[in-house]
C-alpha cells in the first residue's frame, strides 16, 4: 500500500434507514493511475462493501459510472485521482436524477424521455426485404455520424439546469439522438417528431446554457443539435402558418 | 423498498459554476439591449418634436450618468454580441462535402467579420 492517501467523501442515501442523505469520508490509498472507479472498488471490496454504485466497463464506452466529481458530471472511469490530489474528492450521484440509494440514480423518466423521441428508423408503408438494404453515401452518414455517439450516459442531464428545473423537459441526449434519426438519409419519421421536439417540453424549452456540450464525453454535441432542432422547429411553425395547405 | 430521494435545486443555482455565471451574464445583457432600443426610440420621439427638444436630449445624454450607461451598455453588447457569434457555428454548422467547416471560421465569416465591415461603414459615415 503507498503513503499517499486521498479522501473520498462519498455521498450515502440508504432509503429505510436514512431520512436524509448524508456524506461519508473513506481514506483511500493513492495511485496517480488510479481513477475515482477504482477508489469506489477499493472501498466496496475493503472497506464497506455496502456501498452501492453503478459501473460496467471501465474504459468509457458503456456509459453506467456517470457520477458528480467535486460537483461536475463526469464518468468516474476517467476521472484521474491525480487529478484533484491532494485535495479530497466529494462524489455525488448525478445531479437532477432522484437517488435510488447512495450513488445510484433513479433513470426510468430518462428512458421515457429517450423512448418518446422513437429513435429508430421509421418508414413510410413497409419494406419489403427483398428490396435489398437502404443504401447510403458517406456524406449522408457524416451529417448525423456525431449525433449517434451517444453512450445514454446522462452526464448531459446532471449537467443541465433546465433538466433541473423543467421535469418534463426532453433533455439533451433524447434531443440529440432525436436529430440523429431525423437526419439520417433512410429515415422518414421528421413528422412525427416533429410535434414532441417542437412543443414546450421539447428544443424550446432549451436556453443554451451549453454545459451538456461541455460534458459530454464522447463529442456528441447535444446543445448544438438542440439549437438545429428549434430552427427546424421554427422552419416547420412557418410553413405550417404560410402553407396551412400543404400537408408537412 | 424502493424510497427515491429527490433532491431539491437551489434557487441560487446559476451562481454555483463559473459556466452557469457566465451564462446568467450573457443573459442579463440582454436587458441592456432591450434598454438601449426603447433609448433610441425615445430619441427619435423626441427628433420628432423639433429640434429644440432634440437639443435638450443631446445635452442630457452628455451627462456623466448618461456616459456612465452608455459605456455599460456598449460592454454589454459586445459580451452579448460575441457570445453569440461565438455560438452561431453550432446553431448553422457549415457543411462542405463530408466535413463541417471549423467552428471559429463560421464565426468568423458569419458574425465577426460582416460585424467589423458594418460597424467600419458606420464609422466611416459618420466621420467623413
Amino acid at each position: 500500500m503507498p503513503d499517499q492517501q486521498v479522501t473520498l467523501s462519498v455521498f450515502r442515501y440508504r432509503p429505510g434507514q436514512d431520512a436524509e442523505p448524508v456524506f461519508q469520508e473513506y481514506q483511500v490509498p493513492y495511485h496517480d493511475d488510479w481513477v475515482v472507479l477504482d477508489a469506489l472498488n477499493w472501498i466496496k471490496e475493503s472497506v464497506d462493501g455496502t456501498l452501492a454504485y453503478r459501473w460496467s466497463c471501465r474504459m468509457g464506452v458503456c456509459g453506467s459510472c456517470g457520477m458528480m466529481v467535486n460537483g461536475v458530471p463526469r464518468l468516474t472511469c476517467a476521472a484521474f485521482l491525480r487529478e484533484y490530489y491532494p485535495a479530497p474528492i466529494r462524489v455525488e450521484p448525478l445531479a437532477n436524477f432522484p437517488v435510488e440509494r447512495d450513488l445510484i440514480i433513479d433513470l426510468d423518466g430518462f428512458l421515457e424521455k429517450l423512448k418518446s423521441v422513437k429513435p429508430w428508423v421509421i418508414r413510410d408503408g413497409v419494406d419489403s426485404a427483398t428490396n435489398g438494404e437502404y443504401l447510403q453515401t458517406p456524406g449522408q452518414l457524416a451529417r448525423f455520424k456525431q449525433y449517434s455517439m451517444c453512450i445514454n450516459c446522462m452526464l448531459c442531464y446532471a449537467a443541465c439546469p433546465v433538466v433541473g428545473l423543467e421535469t418534463n423537459f426532453i433533455g439533451p441526449a433524447a434531443l440529440a439522438l432525436a436529430l440523429r434519426y431525423n437526419l439520417d438519409s433512410r429515415d422518414q419519421g421528421n413528422a412525427q417528431r416533429q410535434q414532441l421536439l417542437g412543443s414546450d417540453e421539447g428544443a424550446m424549452a432549451c436556453t443554451f446554457v451549453g454545459e451538456c456540450t461541455t460534458v459530454c464525453p464522447k463529442n456528441v454535441d447535444p446543445a448544438g443539435a438542440v439549437q438545429q432542432e428549434k430552427v427546424l422547429a421554427v422552419n416547420d411553425w412557418y410553413y405550417n402558418v404560410l402553407v396551412p395547405w400543404g400537408k408537412r | 423498498m424502493r424510497k427515491p430521494y429527490v433532491r431539491p435545486m437551489p434557487g441560487t443555482w446559476y451562481l454555483h459554476t463559473w459556466a452557469y455565471r457566465l451564462f446568467m451574464i450573457r443573459e442579463v445583457t440582454s436587458v441592456f439591449i432591450a434598454a438601449y432600443l426603447v433609448f433610441l426610440l425615445v430619441w427619435l420621439y423626441r427628433l420628432g418634436q423639433g429640434p429644440e427638444q432634440f437639443e435638450a436630449m443631446l445635452r442630457a445624454t452628455r451627462s456623466p450618468l448618461s456616459v456612465v450607461l452608455h459605456v455599460l451598455a456598449l460592454a454589454a453588447a459586445l459580451y452579448h454580441s460575441c457570445t453569440w457569434f461565438n455560438l452561431t457555428p453550432k446553431v448553422m454548422p457549415v457543411r462542405v462535402g463530408e466535413e463541417r467547416l471549423p467552428d471559429l471560421l463560421v464565426a468568423v465569416a458569419m458574425g465577426y467579420f460582416p460585424w467589423i465591415v458594418l460597424s467600419g461603414l458606420l464609422v466611416w459615415g459618420a466621420l467623413r
